[in-house]
C-alpha cells in the first residue's frame, strides 16, 4: 500500500473544501474524512496481510524521497503496528469531529479547512522517519490550533489560544533544539535525521544524556507532562467541540507517540538514565491530576484536568520500560484519544442544548436526552476503567508492565497510579451523576436529544472503544512487534 | 457433555441486555420483561442440566468432582507470559453458583413482571438485569483471576446502575455512587492483589496459580520469603485480595454501602444485595481457598475475626432499624460474616475442612430464603408504599401468602429446625466450636440476636399494629398476583427442603465427600439460643404495648448508637470531605491554578514586563541611534585592539 | 617647503572625518545631516587615494572604491532628498526631531 495515499486524500479534502462554496464545505470534508477513515482501516488490513505472510521487517510500506539532501532531510515514510493503530484512531476521531461539527454556521469552510488541515499534520506525523520531517508535521498539527481556539473558541479565548501556542511552541523549540544538536553531534559524515539510520548507529552515552530529557520533555509539554500540563485545561475548555476533540484526542498523542519514538527509541539509554525522573513525574501527574479533576465545577475542565491524569498513564507506560507497559501506553494513547473525543463531544452537544457547562447547573437530564446521557454514561465508565471498554485493557495493561519492575520505587509507583482508579471513579460519577439523575430542572424539560450527525459521531467513537475493549488482542497482535522493536534497542542489541 | 452449551448460559442475559438495551423502547416496550424472562428461564435450565450432568451424569473420577475448563478463549496477554483468557471452568463451587444466580434471578425477573409493571423504564430495567445477570455468571465461571476481576467490576457496575435506576431520587443517585466508590476502593485492593499474586506465581490463572502457591518450591519459597513491612508478599497479596471480597461483601468496615443500596428497586436488592452479587466475596475467598489454607493461614485467621466481628456487628445494628429493607440489609451482611468466618475457621481437607462446606452451604440456602425474605418484603412495600415499619401492622389477612412465606423464611434464616437455615448454621457453629471457641460463641450470640430482629421485623409487619392505622384498612386492594406470589412459593420450597441436600457430599475443601453427620446434641444450644431471640421478640413486639420504647430508652447510649449505626457513615463523611476533598484535593486544584499555573503565566508576564522596560531604548530620534551605533562601534574596535596586543 | 606625506593627508581626512560625524550628530537639520554624512564619505574616499598612492603605487584598487563611494554617495543623496522631501510635505517640516513616529 502506498502510504502516499494516506497524505493525498486529506490534502485533496482541503483542496476540495476551498473549491466548493461554503454551503457544501461540510460535504467535502465528510466524504473525505470518511474516506480517509476506509483508507485507513484498508491500511490495516494490509499490515495484517504482510505479516500474515510473513514479513517480519518491523516497518512496513517504506518510502523515501529526496527532500533537502544537502541539509539532510528526506521524505521517507513507513509504518509499524504503533502508528497503525495512531492513524486509525486519528481516522475515527476525525470522522466524528466533522460530524459534530456539522451544523457549525460561523465560517464554516475555514473551520474544516484547518480540521482537516490539522489531520493531514498528525497522519503525517506518524508516518514519518525522518525527525525533521516529523517535526514538519508536527508544527502543521500545532499552528492550526491557534487560530482554531481564537476564532471559533469561547471564553477566555485570547488568553487560551495564546497560552496554548506558546506552550506547545515552547515544546516544538526544545524538540527542535534536541534533533539539530543530535545532527550536529554526530560525526560529520554519519549526520542524518534518518530514523532508521540513527536507531542503527550507537549515539555516545554522553550525548544521550543530555539531547534525551530536551526530547522528551518537548514531546511531554504535548502531551501533558507535569508540569508542563496547564495548557490543557484552557486550552480544552476554550476550543470548539471539534477543536478540543483533536486537541485531546489526537494531539496529546502526537506527544505520547513522539516520546516513545523520537526519545525513547533513539536515545535507549537516556531513557534509563531519566525513567525514575519520568515515573515520578508521570505518578504525579496522575494522582493529582485525578484529585485536581476534582475540584472542577466546568464538564470541559473536569475532562482536560482527567486527560492529564490519564495522559499520565502513557508517560508512566514509557517510562518503566517494559514491554507490557509499553504495550500498556500505547493502547492507553488509543484508548484516551477514542474516550476523551467522545467525552468533548458529548459536552458540546449538552452545551448546545442547555447553554451551560457547569455540573452544578444540570441535573436529571436522563429524562430530556436519554441517547446523550447514555453515551455520556459509556465515555464515564470508560473513563473510570470499566471491563468491556477500552480503558480498562489499556489501564490495566499499564499496572501489569509496571508491576514487572520489582522494587519498592516501581512497586510504589503502580500502587499511587492504582490509586487514580478509585479517585477517578469519584470524579466521574459525581459528574457524569449530577448531570444525568436527580430531578429534571424546570428549563431543561422539552430539549431535544441527539440527532443524526450526532448520533452518528457517537456511535464511531463507542464503535472504537468496544472494538478495542472487548476484543483487545487484534491490538496487541498489531502493536507488540513494534514495540518488541524498542525494547530490544533499549536491551542494547 | 455438550460444551457450548455452557457458554450460552451467560451469554443469554447478555442477549437479553443487548436486545433490550437497543431496542427495548422503541420495539419491545411492555413485551421487554417477557423476552428477559424467557431468556433468563432458558439459561437457567441450562444451568440446571449442566448441573445435573456435572454432579450425577459425569460424577465423581478417583472420589472427587474434576474440575474442568471446557472452553477457553485468549483475550489478551501481558508481555511477561502472563494471559487474560475468558474461560468457563467448572468445578462443584461454580456448578452450585450458576445454579444459585440463575434461579434468584429468574424468580426476580417473574417477580419484576409484576412489580415494576407501569415503570417508565421498565425494558431498561431489564436489561439491566440481564446485565447483571451474565456478569455474575461470568464471574463464578472465571477461571482466571483476571477474569473474575473484569466480571467483579462488571457486577459492580450494573449495581451501580440498578441502585440508581429510580434516577430523579438524589438519594438515589448518592446511594449508587456511595456502593460503586466504596466497592471500587475495596477493588482497588483487589487489583494490587492481583498483581502481587500473579507476579509471584507466573499465572493468572486460577488451578495453575493455586498448585504453584500451595506446593512446595521455588514459587511458594520466593512468595512468603520476599517481605515487605515484615509481612510476606503471599500474604500481603491474599490479604489485598481479601480486601476486595470485603468490600463486595459488606465486610465491616466496608460494609456502610449495602443499607443504602436498598435505594435500589426491591428485586434488585433481592437478587444483588442479597443472593448473588455480595455474597461473591465469600466465593472469591472460597475460589482461592487452598491457598489462604495451605500457605497463609494467618491471613485465614484475620477473615475469621472479620469475619465474626461483621455478623455481630450488623446484627446488632439490625435490631434497632425500622426501615424494613434496611433490617434486612444488615441481616446479609451478618449472615455473610457467618460465611466468612465458617471459611476462616475452616482447614483444607478431610474433617477440618467442615468451614468450608458449611459456609459454601450456608451462602446456599441464604440465597433461597434471603431473596425470598426481600421479595416478600417487596409485596409488603408495594401495599403500603413505605419502607417504614411503622406504616406496617397486621397485614397477616391482607397478605395471606406472603405472610406464610416470610414466616418460613425467618424460620430459617433463626435456624429453627426443620428449615434450610438450621442446616446450614448447624455446620458453621460445629466447625466454628471444633476449631475457634471465641468465635462460637460470638456466633451464637449472633444466632439469637439474628432470631430476635427477624421476629422483630416479622411481628412488627404481621401482627403489631399502630393507633394510627387502625383507622384505614389498606386490605381492600389486591397486592398478591401470579407473578409475585409464584417466585415467592417457590422461594419458599427452597427455604423448607434445601437442608436437606446432604452438601458435603457435592462441595468440600478438597473435592473429596465429606460426609454430614449430623449432632442432634450439638444443636441443643443453637437452637435455644435462636428460640430465646423469637420468644423475647414475641414478648416485645407481638401485640400493641409499651414494651419495645421502655427496653430501648433502658438502653440509653447504647440503643441511640445501634440505632446511628456506630457513627461509621459519619467517620466515612468525615474522612471523604474534610480529609480527601478539604485537604487534598482542594489544595491540589489551588495549586495547579495558582502555583504551576502561575508559573506558566508568570513567566508570560515577565516577559511583557521586560519588553516594556526596555522598548525606552527605541526612541525614535535618528541621531541617538546612531550615536548608539557610534558608540558600539568605539566599544567594538577597542576591545579588539585591546584583545590584539 | 615640505612635500605633503601620507600622515598630512590622514590628519586632514580624520579632520573631515569628525567633522562630518559632529555634524551628523549636533545638526537638527536634515540636509545639514546629509551633508555631514557626505564630509564622512569624502573623508573615506581621502584615505582611499591616499594609501593608494602611498602605499600601492602601482595599483588602481584604490581610487576604484573611490569611483564606488562617489557612485553609492550620489545615489543615496537621490535616495535621501526624496525622503526628506516627503518629510517635508507631512511634517512641514525637514528638523530631524519631529520624525519620531517610530518610538516604541
Amino acid at each position: 500500500m502506498n502510504l502516499l495515499l494516506i497524505l493525498f486524500i486529506p490534502l485533496l479534502t482541503v483542496l476540495g473544501i476551498l473549491a466548493v462554496p461554503k454551503q457544501q464545505s461540510r460535504i467535502v470534508a465528510l466524504a473525505g474524512a470518511i474516506a480517509q477513515l476506509i483508507l485507513c482501516l484498508l491500511l490495516f488490513v494490509a499490515f495484517n496481510r504482510e505479516r500474515a505472510i510473513g514479513n517480519v521487517y518491523p516497518i512496513l510500506f517504506e518510502q523515501q524521497f529526496t527532500w533537502f539532501p544537502s541539509l539532510g532531510f528526506s521524505f521517507h515514510l513507513g509504518t509499524d503496528g504503533i502508528s497503525v493503530a495512531m492513524i486509525m484512531l486519528t481516522a475515527f476521531v476525525v470522522v466524528a469531529g466533522v460530524l459534530v461539527s456539522w451544523k457549525m454556521e460561523e465560517m464554516p469552510k475555514e473551520f474544516f479547512f484547518l480540521l482537516i488541515l490539522l489531520s493531514l499534520g498528525a497522519y503525517g506525523f506518524f508516518m514519518s522517519l525522518d525527525l525533521m520531517l516529523m517535526f514538519f508535521f508536527l508544527e502543521v498539527a500545532v499552528i492550526p490550533k491557534y487560530l482554531f481556539i481564537s476564532i471559533w473558541g469561547s471564553g477566555n479565548k485570547t488568553y487560551a489560544a495564546n497560552k496554548l501556542a506558546l506552550m506547545l511552541m515552547g515544546g516544538s523549540a526544545l524538540i527542535l533544539v534536541g534533533i539539530l544538536a543530535l545532527y550536529f553531534s554526530l560525526p560529520t559524515g554519519e549526520r542524518t535525521f534518518d530514523m532508521v539510520r540513527l536507531s542503527q548507529m550507537n549515539i555516545p552515552f554522553e550525548l544521550q544524556r543530555w539531547i534525551f530529557p530536551l526530547v522528551f520533555t518537548g514531546f511531554g509539554v504535548f502531551t501533558a507532562m507535569f508540569p508542563f500540563h496547564t495548557w490543557v485545561p484552557d486550552g480544552h475548555s476554550s476550543a470548539p467541540t471539534a477543536g478540543s476533540m483533536f486537541l485531546a484526542g489526537i494531539s496529546m498523542k502526537l506527544g505520547g507517540y513522539g516520546c516513545l519514538r523520537a526519545a525513547t527509541y533513539l536515545m535507549p539509554e537516556g531513557a534509563q538514565e531519566y525513567s525514575n525522573i519520568i515515573i515520578v513525574l508521570a505518578s504525579i501527574a496522575i494522582i493529582y491530576g485525578a484529585f485536581a479533576t476534582m475540584m472542577q465545577k466546568d464538564l470541559k475542565y473536569i475532562n482536560a484536568y482527567s486527560s492529564v491524569s490519564h495522559c499520565g498513564f502513557v508517560l508512566l507506560g514509557i517510562g518503566m520500560l517494559t514491554k507490557t507497559a509499553i504495550t500498556g501506553a500505547v493502547f492507553q494513547m488509543v484508548s484516551h484519544g477514542l474516550m476523551t473525543a467522545l467525552f468533548f463531544a458529548i459536552i458540546g452537544m449538552m452545551y448546545e442544548r442547555t447553554h451551560t457547562r457547569l455540573v452544578a447547573a444540570m441535573g436529571g437530564l436522563m429524562k430530556v436526552m436519554p441517547f446523550i446521557i447514555t453515551v455520556m454514561f459509556i465515555a464515564g465508565f470508560c473513563s473510570l476503567g470499566l471491563p468491556g471498554l477500552s480503558g480498562f485493557v489499556a489501564e490495566m495493561t499499564v499496572f501489569a508492565g509496571s508491576w514487572e519492575k520489582a522494587d519498592v520505587f516501581h512497586r510504589g509507583a503502580t500502587v499511587v497510579a492504582c490509586m487514580s482508579i478509585v479517585v477517578t471513579a469519584v470524579y466521574i460519577l459525581r459528574a457524569v451523576g449530577q448531570v444525568s439523575m436527580g430531578p429534571v430542572k424546570r428549563e431543561y424539560i422539552g430539549l431535544t436529544d441527539a440527532v443524526w450527525n450526532e448520533k452518528w459521531a457517537a456511535v464511531i467513537l463507542i464503535a472504537g472503544i468496544l472494538l478495542m475493549g472487548l476484543m483487545p488482542s487484534w491490538l496487541y497482535d498489531l502493536v507488540t512487534p513494534g514495540v518488541d522493536v524498542i525494547i530490544d534497542k533499549l536491551a542494547g542489541n | 457433555m455438550d460444551t457450548s452449551n455452557i457458554l450460552l448460559i451467560p451469554l443469554l442475559p447478555l442477549l437479553s441486555f443487548v436486545l433490550l438495551g437497543l431496542f427495548g423502547k422503541s420495539l419491545f416496550k411492555n413485551k421487554s420483561g417477557f423476552i428477559g424472562t424467557l431468556l433468563m428461564a432458558v439459561s437457567f435450565l441450562i444451568s440446571a442440566v449442566t448441573a445435573y450432568t456435572y454432579f450425577f451424569k459425569n460424577g465423581k473420577v478417583d472420589g472427587v468432582y474434576k474440575a474442568s475448563i471446557p472452553i477457553n478463549i485468549p483475550w489478551l496477554q501481558f508481555g511477561n507470559g502472563l494471559k487474560i483468557d475468558m474461560s468457563v471452568l467448572l468445578d462443584p463451587i461454580s456448578v452450585m453458583m450458576i445454579l444459585v444466580v440463575t434461579l434468584v434471578s429468574l424468580m426476580v425477573h417473574i417477580y419484576s413482571l409484576s412489580y415494576m409493571k407501569g415503570e417508565e423504564r421498565f425494558p431498561v430495567y431489564y436489561s439491566f438485569l440481564g446485565l447483571f445477570s451474565f456478569s455474575m455468571l461470568g464471574l463464578v465461571l472465571s477461571a482466571n483471576l483476571f477474569q473474575m476481576y473484569i466480571f467483579w467490576e462488571l457486577v459492580g457496575v450494573s449495581s451501580f446502575l440498578l441502585i440508581g435506576f429510580y434516577y430523579q431520587k438524589s438519594s438515589a443517585l448518592a446511594a449508587a455512587k456511595k456502593a460503586f466508590i466504596v466497592t471500587r476502593f475495596a477493588d482497588l485492593g483487589f487489583l494490587i492483589g492481583i498483581l502481587v499474586l500473579s507476579n509471584q506465581a507466573g499465572t493468572l490463572d486460577f488451578q495453575t496459580l493455586i498448585a504453584r502457591l500451595t506446593t512446595q518450591g521455588p514459587v511458594l519459597s520466593s512468595a512468603t520469603g520476599s517481605m515487605f513491612l515484615g509481612i510476606s508478599a503471599l500474604s500481603w497479596g491474599l490479604a489485598l485480595v481479601f480486601m476486595g471480597a470485603a468490600g463486595k461483601s459488606a465486610m465491616f468496615p466496608l460494609h456502610i454501602w449495602l443499607p443504602d443500596a436498598m435505594e435500589g428497586p426491591t428485586p434488585v436488592s433481592a437478587l444483588i444485595h442479597a443472593a448473588t452479587m455480595v455474597v461473591a466475596g465469600v466465593f472469591l475467598v472460597a475460589r482461592l481457598f487452598p491457598v489462604y489454607a495451605i500457605s497463609a493461614p494467618g491471613v485465614l485467621q484475620f477473615i475469621a475475626n472479620v469475619g465474626a466481628f461483621s455478623a455481630l456487628f450488623a446484627a446488632v445494628i439490625a435490631c434497632t432499624q425500622t426501615d424494613i429493607k434496611r433490617v434486612l440489609a444488615y441481616s446479609t451482611m451478618s449472615q455473610i460474616g457467618f460465611m466468612m468466618f465458617a471459611l476462616g475457621v475452616s482447614g483444607y481437607g478431610g474433617e477440618a475442612g467442615l468451614g468450608f462446606t458449611a459456609s459454601q452451604f450456608h451462602l446456599f440456602t441464604h440465597a433461597l430464603f434471603k431473596a425470598l425474605l426481600f421479595l416478600g418484603a417487596g409485596v409488603v412495600i408495594h401495599h403500603v408504599h413505605s419502607n417504614e415499619m411503622r406504616d406496617m401492622g397486621g397485614l397477616r389477612k391482607a397478605l395471606p401468602v406472603t405472610h406464610i412465606c416470610f414466616l418460613i423464611a425467618c424460620l430459617a434464616i433463626s435456624g429453627i429446625p426443620p428449615f434450610a437455615g438450621f442446616f446450614s448454621k448447624e455446620e458453621i457453629l460445629l466447625a466454628a466450636f471444633e476449631r475457634n471457641r471465641p468465635i462460637y460463641y460470638v456466633a451464637l450470640l449472633t444466632s439469637a440476636l439474628t432470631a430476635f430482629y427477624m421476629f422483630r421485623l416479622y411481628f412488627t409487619i404481621f401482627w403489631w399494629k399502630p393507633e394510627h392505622l387502625k383507622h384505614h384498612d389498606a386490605s381492600n386492594h389486591k397486592t398478591e398476583d401470579l407473578f409475585k406470589v409464584l417466585p415467592l412459593v417457590i422461594l419458599a420450597f427452597g427455604a423448607v427442603a434445601a437442608g436437606f441436600i446432604p452438601f458435603g457430599e457435592f462441595v468440600s475443601s478438597d473435592g473429596k465427600v465429606l460426609p454430614s453427620v449430623f449432632h442432634w446434641e450439638f444443636s441443643i444450644a443453637p437452637v435455644v439460643a435462636a428460640l430465646t431471640g423469637i420468644l423475647s421478640a414475641m414478648y416485645l413486639f407481638r401485640k400493641e404495648n409499651n414494651r419495645p420504647h421502655e427496653v430501648s430508652r433502658g438502653l440509653g447510649l447504647i440503643y441511640q448508637a445501634a440505632h446511628r449505626k456506630f457513627y461509621i457513615d459519619e467517620i466515612y463523611l468525615f474522612i471523604t470531605k474534610s480529609i480527601l476533598f478539604n485537604m487534598i484535593a482542594k489544595p491540589a486544584a489551588w495549586f495547579d491554578k495558582n502555583i504551576i499555573d502561575g508559573l506558566v503565566s508568570g513567566s508570560g508576564k515577565a516577559t511583557g514586563w521586560v519588553s516594556e522596560n526596555i522598548k525606552t531604548m527605541q526612541s525614535g530620534k535618528v541621531q541617538q541611534y546612531g550615536l548608539a551605533f557610534l558608540a558600539g562601534i568605539i566599544i567594538i574596535v577597542s576591545v579588539y585592539m585591546l584583545a590584539m596586543k | 617647503m615640505m612635500e605633503p606625506g601620507l600622515y598630512h593627508l590622514l590628519i586632514i581626512s580624520a579632520t573631515v572625518f569628525f567633522a562630518g560625524i559632529y555634524g551628523f550628530f549636533t545638526r537638527r537639520n536634515l540636509i545639514t545631516m546629509l551633508m555631514s554624512i557626505e564630509l564622512v564619505l569624502n573623508s573615506v574616499n581621502l584615505n582611499f587615494i591616499a594609501f593608494n598612492k602611498y602605499l600601492y603605487p602601482g595599483k588602481l584598487d584604490g581610487l576604484f572604491f573611490a569611483v564606488f563611494v562617489i557612485a553609492i554617495a550620489a545615489a543615496e543623496a537621490a535616495v535621501a532628498i526624496a525622503i526628506i522631501i516627503n518629510l517635508y510635505r507631512t511634517h512641514d517640516s525637514i528638523n530631524v526631531e519631529v520624525a519620531e513616529e517610530m518610538k516604541g
